[in-house]
């Protein structure tokens, strides 16, 4: 059997993941996730924390739910079934974040649970500051007027 | 002495018996279908260490162990120990073997490891050599996760083609003894490349080479598959298998329900959320050292050919954007020469 040939009959034969379900099942976690965010938001802001603040004391509590929803071992059975809609949300950052650093640990602090805790993490942090530089220079040189 | 057939397979012309074998599993093995068969199933997965590779190492050791026990045996009548397993520079099987302090072979041919160690160990005792060497492979779910994949706490969905590693060491007992069953043949596997590059699709990069194996059996032995009462690939599971049997017939060899595979028997995928089945070097070694074993001394199964496969990729080579090569070692197991 070639080679091409071969691949399109593992294709054929390689179940595709459930789509249409895995979707809605994101849609709903994902959307809960978000919900809880915005009462967290709400409630900061109810005890008169101006806009900015409350915003990022909304971010430090959900990272905080994240890590510790993942020591105790519950990120991992949420994703299973939410895929997308638990890995978006910033408490699935905080889980690529500290789900190396738990599985490193044994290496000890400084070449596991330092180096290693960016595994997965490290390339949104590089990429996102990369893309930040180049819009922070459209913006000085267009003086703002091209954003 | 052996003797070569055709391009790949060697005869073995002494007899080689497997005298014993000793299977150590996880829990979550211990709840499959295979259970029954195994000597020892952990309730915990760490086997009382403090990480999962020295975990390994330590089932390695529970594994040779209960395998030199079952035959009656003291550490010093082992010759030598043949074994091989998954992680970096074969530490799972050297950190195990180390306190027997017996001499000592490690291997790699990746999940295929005990097809290999059971191949050179029938040739050493063939050779007049040793007369009693242990062949043996293993593996860790999460020590295999932590090194190929992604961190077990990490909230991801597997992929519906995925399988799951199994955890768990088996060994076998070859001896130069007259009472069977006995290793009669060794077809050595090429390393076979059809391009896959989906490290999450392990059944199909390694579905080539077991039928490549296959067939070359087939062909030095001149036997035709209802030769066997079984043939049995290691961890293609359901996806692997069914490609390979369709490679099979392509080749001219038509299979049937005698054709199976360990990733298939070793997990109820109904009910274990395993996807496409069983896999990793203790796939085929515990399957073959608990029920394989089992079935031949019972004799419901007299002649089987037992074919583990392994995937020969790294993690680098994978990030490096190569396709996974695959391999398979076949060995001819038969209660009577």
């Amino acid at each position: 059997m070639e080679k091409t040939k071969y691949q399109e009959l593992v294709n054929e034969l390689s179940p595709n993941s459930k789509i249409i379900s895995n979707t809605l099942k994101a849609f709903l976690i994902g959307g809960l996730f978000s919900i809880g965010g915005q009462f967290i938001l709400n409630t900061f802001k109810s005890a008169g924390i101006a806009q900015d603040s409350a915003a990022t004391y909304t971010s430090i509590v959900l990272i905080f739910i994240g890590v510790l929803l993942t020591g105790l071992g519950l990120y991992q059975r949420i994703g299973k079934f939410a895929g997308a809609g638990s890995a978006v949300p910033i408490t699935g950052f905080a889980n690529a974040v500290a789900s190396p650093a738990i599985e490193f640990k044994k290496e000890g602090h400084i070449m596991g649970v330092g180096a290693r805790m960016f595994i997965l993490a490290g390339p949104v942090i590089v990429f996102g500051t990369f893309t930040s530089m180049i819009v922070g220079v459209f913006y000085y040189f267009s003086k703002g007027g091209l954003l | 002495m052996a003797k070569r057939l055709g391009e790949q397979t060697i005869k073995i012309d002494n007899p080689v018996s497997i005298i014993n074998t000793a299977s150590v599993v996880g829990p979550k093995e211990g709840q499959g279908p295979l259970a029954r068969y195994f000597d020892v199933v952990l309730d915990d997965i760490l086997h009382g260490c403090e990480s999962w590779e020295k975990a390994e190492s330590k089932i390695v050791e529970t594994a040779l162990n209960k395998v030199i026990e079952k035959a009656d045996l003291s550490s010093r009548d082992i010759d030598i120990i043949i074994a091989g397993d998954l992680l970096d520079q074969n530490t799972g099987s050297t950190f195990g073997v180390m306190h027997l302090n017996r001499p000592f072979w490690g291997i790699f041919s990746a999940c295929s490891n005990i097809g290999q160690a059971m191949s050179i160990g029938a040739l050493t005792i063939d050779s007049g050599a040793a007369e009693k060497i242990i062949a043996g492979a293993s593996s860790h779910f999460c020590s295999a996760e932590k090194q190929f994949r992604t961190p077990l706490e990490l909230g991801n969905q597997r992929a519906p083609t995925s399988t799951w590693t199994v955890t768990g060491s088996g060994c076998t007992i070859l001896s130069n003894s007259q009472d069977g069953p006995f290793i009669t043949h060794a077809t050595v596997g090429k390393i076979v490349d059809f391009g896959v590059v989906d490290a999450a699709n392990m059944g199909a990069a390694m579905a080539p080479a077991a039928a490549d194996t296959i067939a070359a059996h087939f062909r030095d032995t001149r036997r035709e598959p209802s030769y066997y009462d079984l043939i049995i690939t290691g961890d293609l599971g359901y996806i692997g298998r069914e490609l390979a049997f369709r490679l099979m017939g392509d080749k001219g060899y038509q299979l049937d329900d005698t054709y199976t595979d360990c990733g298939i028997k070793i997990f109820d995928k109904a009910k274990q959320d395993t996807h496409s089945g069983g896999s990793g070097c203790a796939c085929s070694a515990v399957t073959f050292a608990g029920y394989l074993f089992n079935a031949l001394k019972e004799q419901t199964l007299n002649k089987i050919l037992f074919v583990p496969t392994g995937a020969l990729l790294s993690p680098t080579s994978s990030q490096q954007g190569q396709s996974i090569p695959g391999i398979a070692h076949a060995v001819a197991i038969e209660n009577t020469r």
